[in-house]
């Protein structure tokens, strides 16, 4: 889908990156001026609290800086943005990781674009996020990985996603010109944030609702479809019987009548 | 030929004079046959048929041929599909799939994709050839009615065509809700609503063609039958009845210098045609085996099997039932009303009369036409679309409309692609339904007319050769080149009606029949543009004239 | 002239042209209706003189061309070895999709070099080397000539005759009759295509009832009421349903989707106030239009939009149509919780579920 929909890196559409020019200048900006942050969070490792509480203020630097214009100064939102009090880690990651926030232009919803601000500072700012009032925490590497089934994972996913996102996680469309983005290359920390936190018009999936091990079957079975070629050659999208019928018609018959031309044509 | 192959060499050019082995055994071999079978007089009746070059006449080829591929590859899945719904655990090699309940037809499907070698190969070739067939039969139709090759004496050869298309339909459809996998399955749970809205008989109808509730476990079994045995016969029968009369009626042609409406001008079937047609067998086949080979078609194995509760974004039957689909979309809210104790669900039946009425319309367009023309005459020279302004005008109607149904089936994924939201597209496409047909009439009928308009300056009065010339007068002109008599020909050889005037009849009465008849005579010719005739192409050029009857010589003059 | 070249091939169908010239035309006296006949016509001029090709003059192109066709057929049987030396060197390896890629991608590119070599040589042979020169046949009108018809018509007055099908009125109608009745049977086997039962009470209910535990699709699992936490979108079926032996078919009435909103964004109408729990409310999954299931939640507008059809249905007042082909509600399935805080059903729903059908009012 040429939706903002794979990893960062992979984002193509070039058509609608004229506005996320400006970003892309601003993440720059950003990025020379977070790289002090990012070095200092990096190099503490040594007393976990102390360290804890350190990265707790660079996320309410960087909350004050970024985020508080539209969802206040102390996360109680206001007319342009909502509340973040008990959203969570996850949601915080999430909507900063993937670059959904911060904003550039209001819209039906927000689109995934580059990242403006590092691995670092996104848990900064979710460290921060979390600290102000309880919510859905961000994934462990343990969690991830906890199940592999990608059976289970991809029943529960024709069951729980396939509706909005398609069930080869190509995306789907929404009302009133929103979308279920494509989830083909989406980071597995990403996608985990997604299901807990509700992101937008997507629902919550708590863990009373898809259990832990079960959102990394999910995750196992999404990645299994990432690392897994297509099995029959090219797979068009994976939009279904409607890229195969513009295929027949457009390149299949295309090349038909070409062949029929050439052979009924006069020969010099 | 004929009956000489049967007892000396056949001729080709590089044939020795004595009688080498091989020219000996084929004619033991041809003898042999003969002697058995009577063959010869076939031969001689069809080895020299003439058979007219262009490359439109090549449509319904492709479509016979994709057929036997069809045949060849859906015998092979045959030997390995099982048409059962029996409930059984997935254990194939497919990982993502592995201990999940679904039925046998879908397990047989995975295996004959992942453990059979060049299964998936077969499947895909079957399933890219239906699509091709599909589509080759409809540019065939199109070619067909945009060139009036269905007129006299080849009506009937239209409707037999037509059934072969809506038997491809069904063909199509049943195949695609074999493997019973989430997305056939949802599209049969759409025709078993469809079915349920039709009003007194449909909640039998379903119950019955379903042989219990929605899904039951006789659907796909039932569909199999029909897809590979009854379907199958009838259309093998109409296929063979559409080919006879082909023969019957030999090919059209298009208007060219020496072509009439009572020769056939072309290359004989023994050898050229049959080696150009038996070569597009080939190619036919190659180019559905290199796609087959290259894109992936229906993956079910990520739509996994079959289950009422889960459904895909984008959910949409293969492309030739999209436009019924799309009437499902575009039906306008709230069309549901209560007959006393009985539901009359109108936004369910009135997409499926206004099909049913579209496919009659069309089915039945010859004959509305022979009727308005009144003409009872053979038509063997195809029309170029131009020359027939109001029936190019309304085909392109009816392709918008069909385009819009078309369109309207995958109307979400219009909406993502193109950022626009999924009810604006869905309205605009509601709009474009009744106004797109409209439009695209008038502007078909304008460009048609202008084209024929722009035909006759050309052939009165030649290209405009951009060079200028200044006469001893001081005046200056631009030097027309003429056309040579046979490029003229192409532009100036059509048919031409007029309205009927409305007369009375022997009773002096003048009957409805006779009024509508004159009114769509009328709305079919009242912008016509006469062929150019002698007396105006001399007027154009004096000296022209002699020029154009040199070559003319024995033929007689198109046929009136 | 026959032919309209010099290059006459014996043996062409084409009879004398000349005296066939209006053989069509004899054989069709019919009425042109309202076509314009005008003597003022253009004359056809006759064939335009044929061109030879390359290959006709040039000995050399002939032979290149000879020599394309044999290597164009020598691919072909390239392509052919090539399949079947790829259907063994490359077979599948159980589970490993990479390798069915590849089978399939090495084998149908044999098969189709195979196929393809074979039909582009067969039209290169035709177009290069074959003769181009166009021939001419005559058309005949399409009925048979009238002593042919006339005998047929003779053959039926006999066969009438000899029969005394006309004649013989009695047993003309009760052949008819007769005929005409002979599918009766037909119509009457096709009704053990499905089993006794009436339908349509089977459509009017579903396996809900008072008591039955929401659970999760698939495991089948009990929802507690605090599971359901705002935003949330649970994917229900009926406790039990994993037991029936018809379970796709109850499965197919009876999914439900269980959201939690707000108890003030609910609007609920008058006898419907106890059907939903502190803002959990359960609906029909399948689409009041055909069926589809209408399971697409968006958590901030709170409006289900079908992926098939597209209708959208508000339940923030009780699944009211917004946009869309559909004309009712989604049925809402009333809630409430047993003694141990889990959600379980009040009742079935309180009208059939699913697209409308003649008898739904029943």
């Amino acid at each position: 889908m040429a939706k903002n929909s794979s990893s960062p890196v992979k984002s193509r559409a070039a058509g609608r990156r004229s506005p996320l020019a400006s970003v892309a200048l601003i993440v720059i900006g950003l990025m020379s001026t977070g790289g002090a942050y990012a070095l200092f969070t990096s190099s503490a490792t040594a007393d976990s609290s102390v360290v804890k509480t350190q990265v707790v203020e660079e996320g309410a630097k960087l909350y004050a800086a970024n985020c508080a214009t539209c969802h206040g100064l102390n996360l109680e939102g206001s007319g342009t943005g909502p509340s973040l009090l008990g959203v969570g880690a996850a949601a915080t990651q999430f909507q900063v990781g993937t670059g959904r926030m911060p904003l550039a232009a209001s819209g039906p919803q927000a689109p995934q674009k580059p990242a403006q601000f590092t691995d670092a500072q996104v848990n900064a700012l979710a460290a921060f996020v979390a600290s102000k009032a309880p919510g859905p925490a961000a994934p462990t590497a343990a969690q991830l990985t906890a199940s592999n089934d990608p059976a289970k994972g991809a029943e529960l996913f024709r069951i729980n996603c396939a509706m909005c996102h398609n069930v080869a996680g190509a995306g789907g469309a929404l009302t009133e010109g929103k979308y279920a983005p494509s989830l083909s290359g989406v980071s597995a920390k990403y996608v985990w944030d997604a299901m807990v936190s509700g992101p937008q018009n997507m629902p919550v999936f708590n863990d009373n609702n898809i259990s832990p091990e079960d959102k990394a079957n999910i995750i196992t079975y999404l990645k299994y479809l990432d690392k897994t070629p297509s099995v029959g050659g090219y797979d068009l999208g994976n939009l279904g019987p409607v890229s195969e019928g513009l295929f027949i018609w457009i390149f299949g018959l295309g090349t038909v009548v070409g062949i029929t031309i050439w052979l009924t044509a006069k020969s010099n | 030929m004929g009956a000489s192959v049967l007892t000396t060499a056949t001729r080709s050019p590089a044939a020795p004079v004595e009688e080498s082995r091989g020219s000996r055994f084929t004619g033991w071999a041809a003898n042999y046959v003969d002697e058995r079978t009577s063959i010869s007089g076939l031969v001689k009746e069809l080895g020299r048929k003439i058979f007219p070059d262009h490359w439109s006449f090549m449509l319904g080829e492709v479509a016979l041929y994709s057929f036997v591929v069809i045949l060849l590859s859906g015998t092979f899945l045959t030997f390995f599909f099982q048409a059962s719904m029996t409930s059984v655990i997935y254990d194939g090699s497919y990982a993502p799939l592995k201990g999940i309940e679904m039925s046998n037809a879908m397990q047989s499907t995975l295996d004959i994709s992942f453990d059979i070698r060049g299964g998936l190969l077969m499947r895909q070739i079957h399933h890219w050839a239906a699509l091709l067939f599909i589509a080759s039969i409809g540019l065939h139709m199109l070619r067909i009615y945009f060139t009036g090759a269905f007129r006299k004496p080849r009506e009937i050869n239209w409707v037999v065509g037509f059934i072969l298309f809506i038997l491809a339909m069904a063909e199509g459809f049943t195949g695609y809700s074999l493997p019973d996998d989430l997305l056939s399955g949802n599209g049969l749970r759409i025709i078993d609503g469809l079915i349920k809205g039709i009003p007194i008989v449909g909640t039998w109808i379903s119950y019955l063609l379903f042989g219990s509730q929605f899904p039951g476990t006789d659907i796909v079994p039932r569909l199999f039958t029909l897809h590979i045995l009854l379907l199958p016969a009838i259309l093998v029968a109409a296929l063979g009845i559409h080919l006879v009369l082909l023969v019957i009626n030999k090919h059209t042609q298009f208007a060219g210098p020496g072509k009439t409406n009572n020769n056939v001008v072309g290359v004989p079937i023994m050898p050229t045609f049959a080696a150009k047609a038996g070569g597009f067998f080939f190619i036919i086949f190659g180019v559905i085996a290199l796609i087959a080979s290259l894109f992936t078609i229906n993956p079910i194995w990520t739509y996994g099997p079959y289950d009422p509760s889960p459904v895909s974004a984008g959910t949409q039957p293969d492309w030739y039932i999209g436009f019924a689909d799309g009437a499902l979309r575009l039906v306008p809210p709230h069309l549901e009303w209560l007959w006393g104790p009985y539901t009359f669900s109108l936004n369910i039946f009135l997409p499926v009369v206004v099909l049913g009425l579209f496919i009659v319309v069309v089915m039945f367009y010859p004959f509305l036409e022979a009727w308005v023309t009144g003409d009872k005459r053979e038509h063997h020279i195809a029309d170029r679309p131009r020359n027939a302004p109001t029936r190019t005008a309304i085909g392109a109607a009816g392709v918008t409309f069909y385009a819009v149904l078309w369109g309207a089936a995958s109307s979400d994924l219009i909406a993502t692609h193109f950022l626009i939201s999924i009810e604006g597209v869905i309205t605009t496409l509601q709009i474009l339904l009744i106004v797109g047909p409209i439009i695209a009439y008038f502007v078909t009928k304008r460009i048609c007319i202008g084209l024929m308009k722009k035909d006759r300056e050309i052939a009165l009065h030649g290209y405009e050769s951009g060079r200028i010339v200044r006469l001893p007068g001081g005046e200056y002109i631009e030097v027309h080149e003429q056309l040579d008599p046979y490029e003229r020909w192409r532009l100036i050889s059509f048919e031409d009606y007029q309205p009927l005037m409305v007369r009375p009849n022997a009773k002096g009465e003048i009957t409805v029949a006779q009024r509508v008849r004159a009114g769509l005579s009328n709305w079919f010719f009242e912008d016509r543009i006469a062929p150019v005739s002698r007396t105006e192409l001399a007027a154009a050029h004096g000296d022209a004239h002699g020029a154009l009857e040199g070559d003319a010589g024995a033929h007689g003059a198109i046929g009136h | 002239m026959a032919q309209h070249d010099d290059g006459v091939t014996d043996g062409s169908p084409v009879d004398d042209h000349t005296a066939a010239g209006s053989s069509l035309e004899k054989a069709m006296p019919h009425d042109s209706g309202i076509a314009v006949l005008t003597d003022d016509l253009m004359e056809n001029p006759g064939f335009p003189p044929h061109r030879p090709r390359q290959t006709d003059l040039d000995p050399k192109k002939d032979k290149r061309a000879e020599k394309q066709v044999t290597f164009l057929f020598y691919l072909s049987i390239v392509g052919s070895i090539f399949a079947v030396a790829a259907y063994v060197a490359f077979p599948i390896v159980p589970g490993d999709m990479e390798s069915v890629r590849t089978n399939n991608l090495l084998l149908g590119l044999g098969i189709a070099l195979g196929m393809l070599g074979i039909g582009l040589g067969a039209v290169h042979w035709a177009k290069q080397l074959m003769s181009d020169i166009e021939l001419v046949e005559e058309r005949h009108g399409t009925r048979g000539t009238d002593a042919t018809r006339a005998k047929a018509v003779e053959i039926f007055a006999l066969g009438n005759k000899e029969s005394g099908f006309t004649r013989r009125g009695l047993i003309r109608n009760s052949l008819i009759g007769a005929l005409v009745l002979t599918p009766i049977p037909a119509v009457v086997l096709f009704r053990d295509l499905a089993p006794a039962a009436d339908p349509i009470p089977l459509l009017q209910h579903t396996v809900w009832k008072k008591g039955t535990r929401l659970t999760r699709d698939p495991s089948g699992t009990p929802i507690k009421a605090s599971d359901v936490t705002i935003g949330s979108a649970f994917h229900v079926i009926p406790e039990g349903l994993n037991e029936l032996d018809d379970k796709l078919e109850e499965k197919a009435k009876a999914a439900v989707l269980l959201m939690r909103l707000k108890p003030e964004d609910l609007h609920v109408t008058a006898g419907r106030e106890t059907w939903n729990y502190d803002g959990i409310v359960a609906y029909s999954k399948i689409c009041t239009h055909v069926g589809c299931p209408v399971a697409l939640y968006e958590q901030q507008t709170h409006h289900l939009l079908c992926p098939c059809h597209q209708s959208q249905f508000d339940i923030t007042h009780e699944a009211a149509v917004i946009f869309g082909p559909a004309n009712r509600p989604l049925p809402q399935l009333p809630i409430t919780i047993d003694s141990e805080g889990y959600l379980v059903a009040r009742s079935d729903f309180h009208e059939p579920v699913g697209p409308s059908f003649w008898e739904r009012q029943f």
